[in-house]
């Protein structure tokens, strides 16, 4: 499947933790009831210091931003195991983080929900690309482009994690590839198919 | 193979893996909570049906504890959801914060936040009460929706945490596709020195690495510093791993490891068999970074604002003055951890507001029947002007509701016994977090700046 995500970009940098990402007080809200999915987007990235973020990520009172690509530095979503993070910025309209590295976990339950492709940038692109730029992700290519500049950066490969976001998650991908079987039935992994399953981290 | 690898291997049922490998491992224990239980729930039942059942009624074990204490009506509703959630299912522990299978839990604010408002049923901080109360046992396999879960290591078990899909997949299957990590050497010899802690030593360690530094890595930690080490420092340890981004901090089981664990077991009546696993001699293990930590060079240590691995000596940053001091959480809210501080302030007053949350109602038990000079814990530290909750759970460790206990409401600089820092974690955005162990807090607390427990320590 070919893959290109296009959009504004907005760009953070080093060790955004996943109380920035959705601070605390909002986990109250549960991701799978859909009201409640959809006022974790309005809070998406609102931790985020003031000062070093003057631009908010989500435009007051709405629950859906303009950025549909997060640039950001190092270990980006560490902290909490909290899947409300990958959510929250699904929820907000965001299709991929493109950081430089990422914590396990968010890695993980970005790659199991389905909301977003985590991309690993291949250089420290956070200093290069400017918040609202037009860049576009191209998932085959492994590039990133800023539009205006048609500068080029290179981003590596989501190898087995691919095909489990393409398919929806790790659950519409168990379904897809027979490991578990359709919906209402009381699954079971059958273990076999366990060599073409995702990745964890 | 590493300990880590052993055990993955074992549970995947396969001879042997090596990092990288991608394998289904089988679950002993599935945990959550109430912040990501009721997600968790959703996940089984929108992909496995609303009649579905999870895979093992005993394996899944259920504790509410972030945002207990507290009136938001979505946090109540929470606690409700995993109740049904319980009863539908037949879940064997459920650690309900009331008694009654058919009520509804509301906090009342009116009767204050000091006084205790919970059943018989509650047990606290998840990652404290899952020892306590029976369920960790070494060489098993432990998953749960939450990142310090790797607190469990200290008993020779393989734990992380994870999200609500991959917990809403273990519900329904009781396996889950694990990479296999490479694994970290932590080498421990000497012994701590007067006023230096467990919390010193992960400081040090994570400081060493950088707080990306063990990034989808297994810790493990080894050697004679590490076996003279007691069991609530073990877990004080391997409940940090994840700061350092670590899948899982790991200690070898011993003896003290068996006789912890087996008390426990039996006094709750959970499963007692288990197969320990050991580690393998040096040369049969391959590790990506092997280091060795003299643990009495060691000082007391801090975590400076915003991540915990801004590493410091406590004795150079007495110009940071300080707004509040807080103990509690899963790393230093345990019997042991108030101990020691309680040792720095019986007989002073605190300078600053200062706060105490017990990590279980078993701690509150301990310090309101332990006796320092004729006085329980808690009347000393009281009376040292400590405002001491008896409603055990995570409190403002994680900030919470803004009604939560000794949360950080405006800006402000607290010296914390919790395990995490970055902006905007205990409350306020823009206040700051400085993480310590218990005896550095105490000795801060009294002086009102950050101060190296030696100092004040008779
Ligand atoms: S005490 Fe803090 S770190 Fe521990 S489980 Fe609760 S919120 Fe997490």
């Amino acid at each position: 499947m070919s893959k290109v995500i296009h959009g504004k970009a907005y760009v953070v940098r080093d060790n955004i933790d996943t109380d920035q990402i959705i601070p605390a007080q909002y986990l109250t809200l549960v991701p799978t009831i859909p009201e409640e999915y959809e006022k974790l987007g309005g809070y998406a990235l609102c931790g985020l210091p003031k000062d070093q973020y003057p631009t908010r990520y989500i435009p007051e009172g709405q629950t859906k931003g303009p950025y549909t690509i997060v640039i950001a530095g190092r270990n980006f979503g560490c902290g909490s195991s909290r899947e409300h993070a990958p959510i929250a910025l699904g929820a907000a309209g965001c299709e991929a983080v493109v950081a430089e590295s990422f914590a396990r976990i968010f890695f993980r339950n970005s790659v199991a929900t389905g909301e977003l492709y985590p991309v690993e940038s291949t250089t420290r692109i956070c200093e290069t690309i400017r918040t609202g730029d037009e860049i576009e992700l191209d998932l085959d290519a492994n590039t990133l482009k800023i539009l205006k500049s048609s500068k080029v950066f290179a981003t590596k490969s989501l190898g087995d994690a691919r095909p489990v976001i393409d398919a929806g998650g790790l659950f519409d991908f168990a379904r897809q590839s027979g490991m578990i079987q359709a919906q209402g039935n009381h699954s079971k992994a059958t273990g076999e198919l366990a060599a073409k399953e995702p990745a964890d981290d | 193979m590493t300990l880590t690898e052993k055990i993955m291997a074992r549970a995947a049922g396969k001879k042997s893996v090596q990092p990288g490998d991608n394998v289904w491992v089988n679950v002993d224990i599935l945990m959550t909570h109430d912040v990501c239980g009721p997600g968790t729930i959703g996940v089984f039942k929108r992909e496995f049906g609303k009649d579905a059942k999870v895979w093992d009624r005993e394996k899944i074990v259920i504790i509410p504890d972030h945002y207990i204490f507290t009136v938001d009506s979505k946090s109540n509703r929470n606690v409700d959801i995993l109740r049904d959630f319980v009863k539908e299912q037949g879940l064997k522990y459920f650690y309900d914060v009331i008694d009654d299978p058919n009520g509804h839990w509301t906090f009342d604010a009116s009767k204050g936040q000091l006084k205790r408002q919970y059943g018989n049923s509650f047990a606290g901080v998840c990652h404290t009460a899952l020892p306590a109360k029976g369920h960790t046992r070494p060489g098993e396999v432990l998953l749960a929706t939450d990142s310090h879960t790797c607190t469990a290591g200290a008993f020779g078990e393989f734990a992380t945490g994870i999200g609500n899909t991959d917990a809403g997949f273990v519900f329904g299957t009781g396996k889950l596709l694990l990479k296999v990590p490479e694994t970290m050497r932590f080498w421990f010899e000497g012994s701590l020195q007067k006023g230096v802690m467990a919390k010193d030593v992960i400081l040090h360690c994570i400081g060493d690495v950088g707080s990306d530094g063990a990034t989808y890595r297994a810790m493990q930690f080894q050697g004679p510093g590490a076996k003279a080490l007691q069991m609530d420092d073990r877990m004080t340890i391997a409940n940090m791993a994840i700061e350092a981004g670590g899948k899982n901090g790991i200690f070898e089981p011993d003896d003290k490891t068996f006789a912890y664990v087996d008390a426990r077991i039996k006094a709750n009546g959970t499963k007692a068999k288990y197969d320990a696993l050991f580690c393998d001699s040096n040369d049969k293990q391959t590790f990506v970074y092997d280091k060795k930590f003299d643990l009495s060079k060691l000082e007391p240590t801090v975590a400076c604002h915003p991540n915990p691995g801004n590493r410091k000596l406590a004795k150079e940053l007495g110009s940071v003055q300080l707004d509040r001091a807080y103990i509690g959480s899963c790393t230093g809210g345990k019997t042991s951890d108030f101990l020691a501080f309680a040792q720095v302030i019986k007989g002073r007053k605190v300078k600053i507001d200062t706060f105490g949350v017990p990590a279980t109602p078993d701690v509150v038990h301990d310090l309101q029947t332990a006796k320092m000079n004729g006085k329980t814990v808690w009347q000393v530290l009281e009376e040292a002007g400590v405002q001491m909750t008896e409603n055990a759970s995570c409190a403002a460790c994680l900030g919470g509701p803004n009604d939560t206990f000794g949360r950080l409401n405006k800006p402000m600089k607290c010296i914390s016994a919790t395990n995490r820092n970055f902006p905007g974690r205990m409350g306020h955005l823009e206040s700051q977090v400085f993480l310590a162990s218990p005896y550095t807090v105490a000795a801060s607390a009294i002086t009102g700046h950050i101060t190296d427990p030696r100092e004040v320590l008779g």
